[in-house]
C-alpha cells in the first residue's frame, strides 16, 4: 500500500461506502451535543419520525449560556432564552436517551474540554460537533471537525456523514521555544503566517520537535486554532505523551483493552515518504509572545511590534480592510502595543481553559496585583479543571491578586452567558477569534497566551511576559 | 429543503475579504431553537445603527438590494463558527446564492444543507459581478445551476464548478439523511466490523 498520511489512515478506516463521485460515507465514532447548535437538529428528527441512532456513541453537556456566578441551572438562568436553550436540551436528551452531564456535575464544562478530559476522544477516531472548535480533539490524533446543524441531524440518524476528502497540509515547527512562549504564541504565528484563509479544504498535521516537546493541553490549543487557518481540523500523531493522558480517564479502555488499543494507535502516524499536498514549516526562532491587533487572528504580531500602517498595503480594498480594522480596534499606526491599554483579562476557553493555562496565568499574577479599573476573570474549562486548581491552590494566589474565580462555561469567548465586554472595551483574551463583536457589540479582542494575559492583567496595559520573572 | 434550478435576481455586492459568520449573525441571536425569524438579525452589526435603527451606508438597507438573492464578495467568505445560523439567517432574508472566490469549508457545507447555492469564481470575475451589481435597478444576475453557468446582465455566461453529488440534491431538492439511510446495510456491516477491530471504543449508557 502506498504511503498514507495520518488523515488519510483515520479517513480510510471510516469509509462505509464511496459513492461514484467520490463522497464518501463517513462513520463517526463519538458525536458531542451542546445547547447552540443541536435543538433544530432535535426537532428535525421529530419531525421526520427518525430515531438517534447510537445514543451510546452521543454525549450531551451545556456549555455556552451558562452563568459563570451564582446559581447556574436553569430555573435561574435569567435570559430567558438562555435559559430555553439549555431546558430544551434537557427535555431532548431525556426524549432521545442521550447520555447527559448535568450543570451542576464536577465533569460539566465546555465541550471541547471535557472530551479529552473524560477519555471519550481517543486516537483514531472520528469526533464531531455542531462546533467550529472541534478541531480541539485533533490533538489526540483523533480526525475531529465542527460540523452544521444540518449534518448534526444527520449524524443522529445515521453516525455517518457525508464527506469529500480534504486535502494534506503538513505544519512543521522546530526548534526549542523561547522563554515565555508557548503553544497559543505557536499557533498565533501559524495563522499570521498562512492567512486565516490558509489551510481552507486542507486537514493539518502539526508536525517536528517543538510540537513533539509539547503537553496534551499545549496540543490541543494549537489543534483548537486550526479553524482559524481555515482547517476544519488539525492532528497531531500519537505518542507516547498522548497514550500516557489517556491512560486511566473515566471511559478511555482500562488493562488489556488498553494495550490493544496502544497497539493499533501506534500504527497511525504518517508513514515515511507520504504526500502532503502543502507543506509549511515555521522554527521556534519566528515566535515570540504575539498579540492580535485586527480583526481577524491572522492580524499578529509580537509583544514588541507596532500597529501597522494600512498605507503600506498596495491593494486598495485591502487597505480600506486595516483601516476599518483600526478604526473599530482605536489603534493608530505605529503605536507600541506595550502603550495600549486594557480594561478587560479573559482567561478561559476551550482554547485555553486547562489546568495548565491556569497554572501559567497563576504563575505570572503570584505575588502581584491586577492593575486599578481592570476587570480580570479566570473561567476554568471544566469542573474538574476548576477541582484541581483550588486543590493545588491556584485560586487563592488569583483571588489574591485579584482576578475573578469563576465556575465553568463558554463565557466570554462569545458571551452569550452574562459575560460580555460593553461597546468600547478592550479585552486581552486567551480564547480563539476577536472578530468584531465577537465578545460584546463594540468589543475590542486581543488574543493572547494566558501568561500574556496574566501580564496585561497585573500591567494594565500588554507587556512582554518575558520581562515578569 | 426548496429545490435551487434556475434563480434571476438583484445581487447585492459586498466587497470584503473573511466575512465571518459572527458578523453574518452574531452570536446573542443564536439563543433560538428554530430555524427560522433569522433575517432581520442578519449582518446587524453592519446593518444597523447602534440606536437600532438602519445603517443607510450598507448595501442590503438601500434599493434594489433590500430583495437581493444573491451576494457577491472576496475570499474566505463564511470564516469562524460553525453555526447553521449562518445560512438560515442569509435564507430568511432571501438569499439563495453566495458568489465568492473562495469560502470557509464549514459555511460551504452548511449552505447546500439549505438550498443557498455557494460558488466559487475566480478573484477578477467577482470584480466584475461587483461592478455589474452596482448598475441598478434592472440588472439582474442569473444563475443556471443545471447548465452551471452565471449570466451576466449583459447577457456574457461565465462556468462555474460545482460537486454532482451536491448538484444532484439541490436540483432535486432532496434530504441528504433520506439519501444515506438508504445505505442503512452498509453502515450497519460497519458498526460490526468495528465492534470486531477495535472492540475498546467507548460506549456510554444513558
Amino acid at each position: 500500500m502506498a504511503a498514507r498520511t495520518l488523515f488519510d489512515k483515520i479517513w480510510d478506516s471510516h469509509v462505509v461506502e464511496r459513492l461514484p463521485d467520490g463522497t464518501c460515507i463517513l462513520y463517526i465514532d463519538r458525536h458531542l451535543l451542546h445547547e447552540v447548535t443541536s435543538p433544530q437538529a432535535f426537532e428535525g428528527l421529530r419531525l421526520a419520525g427518525r430515531k438517534l441512532r447510537r445514543p451510546d456513541l452521543t454525549i450531551a453537556v451545556a456549555d455556552h449560556n451558562i452563568p459563570t456566578v451564582g446559581l447556574r441551572t436553569p430555573p435561574d438562568i435569567k435570559e430567558e432564552d438562555s435559559r430555553i436553550q439549555v431546558q430544551t436540551l434537557e427535555a431532548n436528551v431525556k426524549a432521545f436517551g442521550v447520555p447527559y452531564i448535568p450543570i451542576l456535575d464536577v465533569r460539566q464544562g465546555i465541550v471541547h474540554i471535557i472530551g479529552p478530559e473524560l477519555g471519550l476522544s481517543l486516537p483514531g477516531t472520528t469526533i464531531v460537533c455542531g462546533d467550529s472548535h472541534t478541531s480541539t480533539h485533533g490533538a489526540l490524533g483523533a480526525l475531529a471537525f465542527g460540523i452544521g446543524t444540518s449534518e448534526v441531524e444527520h449524524v443522529m440518524a445515521t453516525q455517518t456523514l457525508l464527506q469529500a476528502p480534504q486535502k494534506n497540509m503538513r505544519i512543521d515547527v522546530s526548534g526549542t521555544l523561547g522563554l515565555g512562549c508557548s503553544a497559543k504564541d505557536i499557533v498565533l504565528a501559524i495563522i499570521g503566517k498562512i492567512t486565516t484563509a490558509g489551510g481552507n479544504g486542507h486537514v493539518i498535521e502539526y508536525t517536528g520537535d517543538t510540537i513533539r516537546a509539547l503537553d496534551m493541553a499545549g496540543r490541543m490549543t494549537v489543534s483548537n486554532m486550526s479553524i482559524e487557518a481555515g482547517a476544519r481540523a488539525g492532528l497531531v500523531a500519537p505518542d507516547q505523551t498522548t497514550f500516557d493522558y489517556v491512560k486511566g480517564r473515566e471511559y478511555a479502555p482500562k488493562g488489556e483493552a488498553y494495550d490493544k488499543a496502544v497497539a493499533y494507535w501506534k500504527t497511525l502516524p504518517t508513514d515515511p515518504g507520504a504526500h502532503f499536498d502543502t507543506e509549511v514549516f515555521l522554527t521556534a526562532a519566528e515566535i515570540a509572545p504575539m498579540v492580535t491587533w485586527g480583526t481577524t487572528p491572522g492580524q499578529v504580531i509580537p509583544v514588541t511590534g507596532i500597529v501597522p500602517n494600512p498605507a503600506d498595503e498596495p491593494d486598495e480594498g485591502k487597505r480600506a480592510q486595516l483601516q476599518r480594522m483600526l478604526d473599530y480596534m482605536a489603534l493608530t499606526p505605529g503605536q507600541h502595543l506595550t502603550d495600549v491599554k486594557v480594561d478587560v483579562i479573559f482567561i478561559g476557553s476551550c482554547t485555553n481553559g486547562r489546568i495548565e493555562d491556569i497554572r501559567a496565568a497563576a504563575q505570572v499574577a503570584k505575588g502581584r496585583k491586577v492593575a486599578e479599573g481592570v476587570q480580570a476573570l479566570v473561567v476554568p474549562g471544566s469542573g474538574q479543571v476548576k477541582k484541581q486548581a483550588e486543590e493545588e491552590g491556584l485560586d487563592r494566589i488569583l483571588l489574591e491578586a485579584g482576578f475573578e474565580w469563576r465556575d465553568p462555561c463558554c463565557s466570554m469567548c462569545l458571551g452569550m452567558n452574562p459575560d460580555k465586554l460593553t461597546p468600547g472595551q478592550r479585552c486581552a483574551s486567551t480564547s480563539n477569534r476577536n472578530f468584531e463583536g465577537r465578545q460584546g457589540i463594540g468589543g475590542r479582542t486581543h488574543l493572547v497566551s494566558p501568561a500574556m494575559a496574566a501580564a496585561a492583567a497585573v500591567t494594565g496595559r500588554f507587556a512582554d511576559v518575558r520581562q515578569f520573572g | 429543503m426548496d429545490k435551487f434550478t434556475t434563480l434571476t435576481g438583484v445581487a447585492a455586492p459586498m466587497p470584503m475579504q473573511n466575512i465571518d459568520t459572527d458578523k453574518v449573525i452574531p452570536a446573542r441571536f443564536l439563543k433560538t431553537i428554530k430555524r427560522t425569524g433569522l433575517g432581520v438579525h442578519l449582518f446587524d452589526a453592519l446593518r444597523y445603527l447602534k440606536d437600532g435603527s438602519e445603517n443607510p451606508d450598507f448595501v442590503l438597507n438601500q434599493e434594489p438590494y433590500r430583495k437581493a438573492e444573491i451576494i457577491v464578495a472576496y475570499e474566505n467568505f463564511g470564516c469562524g463558527s460553525s453555526r447553521e445560523h449562518a445560512p438560515w439567517a442569509l435564507l430568511d432574508f432571501g438569499i439563495r446564492c453566495i458568489i465568492a472566490p473562495d469560502f470557509a469549508d464549514i459555511f460551504f457545507n452548511n449552505s447546500f444543507k439549505n438550498g443557498i447555492l455557494p460558488i466559487r469564481l475566480p478573484r477578477a470575475v467577482c470584480e466584475q459581478l461587483i461592478d455589474d451589481s452596482k448598475l441598478g435597478g434592472n440588472a439582474r444576475i442569473t444563475v443556471d445551476l443545471e447548465r452551471q453557468v452565471v449570466v451576466r446582465p449583459n447577457g456574457e455566461e461565465v462556468h462555474f464548478e460545482v460537486d454532482p453529488f451536491r448538484k444532484h440534491l439541490l436540483l432535486n431538492g432532496l434530504d441528504d439523511i433520506g439519501q444515506t439511510l438508504r445505505h442503512g446495510k452498509a453502515i450497519d456491516g460497519y458498526e460490526t466490523g468495528r465492534q470486531q477491530s477495535q472492540p475498546w471504543l467507548p460506549t456510554i449508557a444513558a
